[in-house]
C-alpha cells in the first residue's frame, strides 16, 4: 500500500514550509497549501520571486487556447473546493434536514389547522386558470430542478454506492441535462409569476397585525387577512429575492459559451447552491402549509375554488370584499 | 509501488513546446484539447524569463476528485489520478477546482454542453478493458508497455522529467549539485565558496525531499 503520510514526511514538510514561509505572505499560504505543495514537487529549482508570483496566480504567455491556460496556478480553486465541500454540502443537508424535522415536529405538536365551521358547500373563485397554470408550471419545474440539482450536489454519497456504474452514469447525465435544459424554462415561469402576483403582495397594516399575532397558527387568535396573508407575502418576496438569485446565477452557469472565467463560475456556483438550498428549505414549509398543514387550502390551487367557510376563516377581509362586490 | 511524478526544471525549459506536440501525437486528443501546455512568465525580460511545462500533477489530495459530482476519478497504485469518461457529465467542476488548469473539454456550449472531460493520464490510459477503445477514449497506455510518458521522453533539454518520484528526484539532485549555487533553488545571492557549497547541498536536499514526499 502507498504510504501517504509519516513522521518523516511531516518533518520534511515542516522544513519546506519554513523555507517557503520566508518568501510568502501568510495569507496565500493559508489559501492554497495543496496547489503549492504539488507545484513545489513538480517545479523545483526556481527562485523565491518566481514562487511568490506563481502561488499568487500570476499569468504568463502560453500557446494553449484553453480558458485560463496562461495562469500557472489558479489559487482560487482550493478555496472553492473548501467552501463547496466543507460548508455548502453539510450546511445544505442541515438546512434541508432541519426544515423537514421542524415541519414534522410542528405537525406532531400542533397538527393540521382545521376548518372551524363546517363547509357551506358554496365556493368562491380564488385562483384563475392562469394563476393555477403558472403555479403548477413553476412548481413542477422547481421539483424537477430540485431533484436533479440535489443529485449533482449529493447523489455521489448515497446513490452511487447502490447503483451499477452504467445506471449511475446514465442517471447523472440525465440529471445534468434535464437541469440545464429546464432551468431557463423555470426562469420564464418565475418571472411570469412574480409579475402576475405583484399586485397582491404589498405589505400593509393588516399584515403587521397578522405578524404580531404570529399568523394565528399558534393559539386561538385569528388575525385578519386580505387576499393573501402576511406569511404568503413573505413567501412571495422570498421567491422574488432568493428565487431570482437562483435563476440569475443558474443562467450564468448554464451558458459557459460566453467564456466566463473559472473564478466567475466558482462564485456563481456558490451563489446558486446556497440560494437554491435556502429556497428548497423554505419550499418545504410552503408545501406543508399548502397541503397537509391547512384543511381546505390545497383545493384552492387545484380547482381554483375554495369553500366560503375556509375563505371566512383564513382571509376574512378578502371574503368580505368578494361578498360586497357580488352583492350577496 | 512506484509513486509517479512530473518534474519540470525551469532552468532547462526553453519553451519549445515539444512536450505539447509529443503529447498530442501520443494520445491523438480531440481538436482543441491540449493536455500539456508551457507557461512562460516574464516573457522576453532578460534574466527573468522562466518557462514551465504544466499538465495534470496527479495531486495527492486531488481537488478535482473531491468536487466531481459523479465521483468518476480514481487514484491508481502508481499515485496517478485517472477518470472514467463513461460517468463524466461534463459539468466542468474539476476544471474549477484544479489549481493547474489541467482538465480540458472538447466544447463550451450553451446549456453547459462541454462533452467529456479529458486530461493528462500520465500516458496510462484509462478504465477500459478493450485496448482499442481505451486508446480511442483515453489515448496511449505507455505505462502498460513499460514506457514512460512521451512528453518527457521527447523533451529536448530533459527539462521535463517523468517517472518514479525517487529516481526523478535523484536526477534532479545530481543536477543541482553540479550546477552549484548560482542557479540553484532559492539561491539568488552571491556567497563565499564554502558557504555556496553548503547552500547547493541544502537546495539539493530540498528538491530531493520535495519530490520524495507524497
Ligand atoms: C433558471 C433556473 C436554473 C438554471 C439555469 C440552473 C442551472 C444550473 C447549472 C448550470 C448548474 C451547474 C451544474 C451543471 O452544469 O451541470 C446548477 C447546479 C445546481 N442547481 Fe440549478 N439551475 C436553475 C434552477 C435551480 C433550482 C430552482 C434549484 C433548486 C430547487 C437548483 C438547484 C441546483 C443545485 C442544488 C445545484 C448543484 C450545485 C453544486 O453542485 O454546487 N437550480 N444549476
Ligand atoms: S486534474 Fe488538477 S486537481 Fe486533478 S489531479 Fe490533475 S492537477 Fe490535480
Ligand atoms: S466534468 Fe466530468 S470529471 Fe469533471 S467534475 Fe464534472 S463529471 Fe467529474
Ligand atoms: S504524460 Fe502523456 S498524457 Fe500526460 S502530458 Fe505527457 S504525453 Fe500527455
Amino acid at each position: 500500500m502507498e504510504r501517504y503520510w509519516s513522521v518523516r514526511d511531516a518533518k520534511t514538510w515542516l522544513m519546506l514550509l519554513l523555507v517557503v514561509l520566508m518568501a510568502l505572505p501568510a495569507t496565500v499560504l493559508a489559501q492554497s497549501a495543496d496547489a503549492r505543495r504539488e507545484a513545489f514537487q513538480a517545479m523545483p529549482g526556481t527562485t523565491p520571486e518566481f514562487w511568490r508570483d506563481a502561488v499568487e496566480g500570476v499569468s504568463g504567455r502560453t500557446q494553449s487556447n484553453s480558458p485560463g491556460a496562461d495562469t500557472l496556478i489558479m489559487v482560487e480553486g482550493e478555496r472553492w473546493r473548501e467552501i463547496r465541500n466543507q460548508w455548502i454540502s453539510p450546511g445544505g443537508a442541515i438546512a434541508l434536514g432541519g426544515s423537514l424535522l421542524a415541519i414534522t415536529l410542528f405537525y406532531l405538536l400542533v397538527g393540521q389547522v382545521k376548518l372551524e365551521n363546517p363547509r357551506t358547500g358554496k365556493k368562491i373563485e380564488r385562483w384563475t386558470r392562469w394563476d393555477r397554470t403558472i403555479h403548477w408550471y413553476v412548481a413542477v419545474l422547481f421539483i424537477i430542478l430540485g431533484v436533479t440539482g440535489l443529485s449533482i450536489l449529493y447523489a455521489k454519497w448515497f446513490l452511487m454506492p447502490i447503483l451499477p456504474t452504467s445506471v449511475w452514469a446514465a442517471w447523472m447525465t440525465a440529471a445534468k441535462n434535464i437541469h440545464n435544459y429546464l432551468g431557463p424554462l423555470f426562469a420564464i415561469g418565475v418571472l411570469a409569476m412574480i409579475l402576475k402576483w405583484l399586485k397582491h403582495n404589498f405589505f400593509n397594516m393588516t399584515d403587521l397585525k397578522w405578524f404580531l399575532k404570529g399568523g394565528g397558527i399558534v393559539g386561538k387568535a385569528h388575525p385578519s387577512a386580505g387576499y393573501l396573508n402576511g406569511g404568503e407575502k413573505v413567501w412571495y418576496w422570498v421567491i422574488v429575492t432568493v428565487g431570482l438569485t437562483v435563476v440569475v446565477s443558474g443562467l450564468v452557469l448554464d451558458f459557459p459559451n460566453f467564456g466566463q472565467s473559472r473564478e466567475t463560475m466558482q462564485l456563481f456556483l456558490i451563489i446558486h447552491a446556497v440560494a437554491s438550498l435556502i429556497l428548497m428549505a423554505a419550499a418545504f414549509g410552503h408545501i406543508y402549509i399548502g397541503t397537509l398543514g391547512t384543511e381546505g387550502a390545497f383545493e384552492g390551487m387545484k380547482t381554483g375554488y375554495v369553500d366560503e367557510s375556509w375563505a371566512k376563516q383564513h382571509h376574512d377581509l378578502w371574503y368580505d370584499a368578494v361578498k360586497k362586490k357580488t352583492g350577496s | 509501488m512506484a509513486r509517479m511524478k512530473f518534474l519540470c526544471d525551469s532552468e532547462r525549459c526553453i519553451e519549445c513546446n515539444g512536450c505539447v506536440t509529443a503529447c498530442k501525437n501520443a494520445n491523438e486528443t480531440e481538436w482543441g484539447i491540449q493536455r500539456r501546455r508551457v507557461v512562460t512568465l516574464d516573457d522576453g525580460e532578460v534574466g527573468k524569463e522562466v518557462s514551465i511545462s504544466v499538465a495534470c500533477m496527479h495531486c495527492s489530495d486531488a481537488p478535482c476528485m473531491a468536487v466531481c459530482p459523479t465521483d468518476c476519478f480514481y487514484p491508481t497504485e502508481d499515485g496517478l489520478i485517472l477518470h472514467n469518461k463513461d460517468a463524466c457529465i461534463g459539468c466542468g467542476y474539476c476544471l474549477y477546482a484544479c489549481p493547474f488548469g489541467a482538465p480540458q473539454f472538447p466544447k463550451q456550449g450553451a446549456f453547459g454542453a462541454r462533452g467529456k472531460m479529458d486530461k493528462c493520464t500520465f500516458c496510462a490510459g484509462g478504465p477500459e478493458s478493450d485496448p482499442v477503445l481505451e486508446e480511442q477514449k483515453y489515448g496511449a497506455n505507455r505505462l502498460r508497455e513499460g514506457k514512460l510518458p512521451l512528453c518527457a521522453e521527447m523533451c529536448s533539454t530533459k527539462a521535463l522529467l517523468a517517472g518514479d518520484a525517487q529516481q526523478v528526484a535523484d536526477i534532479f539532485r545530481e543536477r543541482v549539485v553540479y550546477r552549484g549555487h548560482r542557479n540553484s533553488a532559492w539561491g539568488s545571492v552571491e556567497h563565499e565558496a564554502a558557504e555556496s557549497e553548503q547552500l547547493a547541498q541544502q537546495a539539493a536536499d530540498l528538491a530531493y525531499d520535495a519530490t520524495q514526499s507524497v
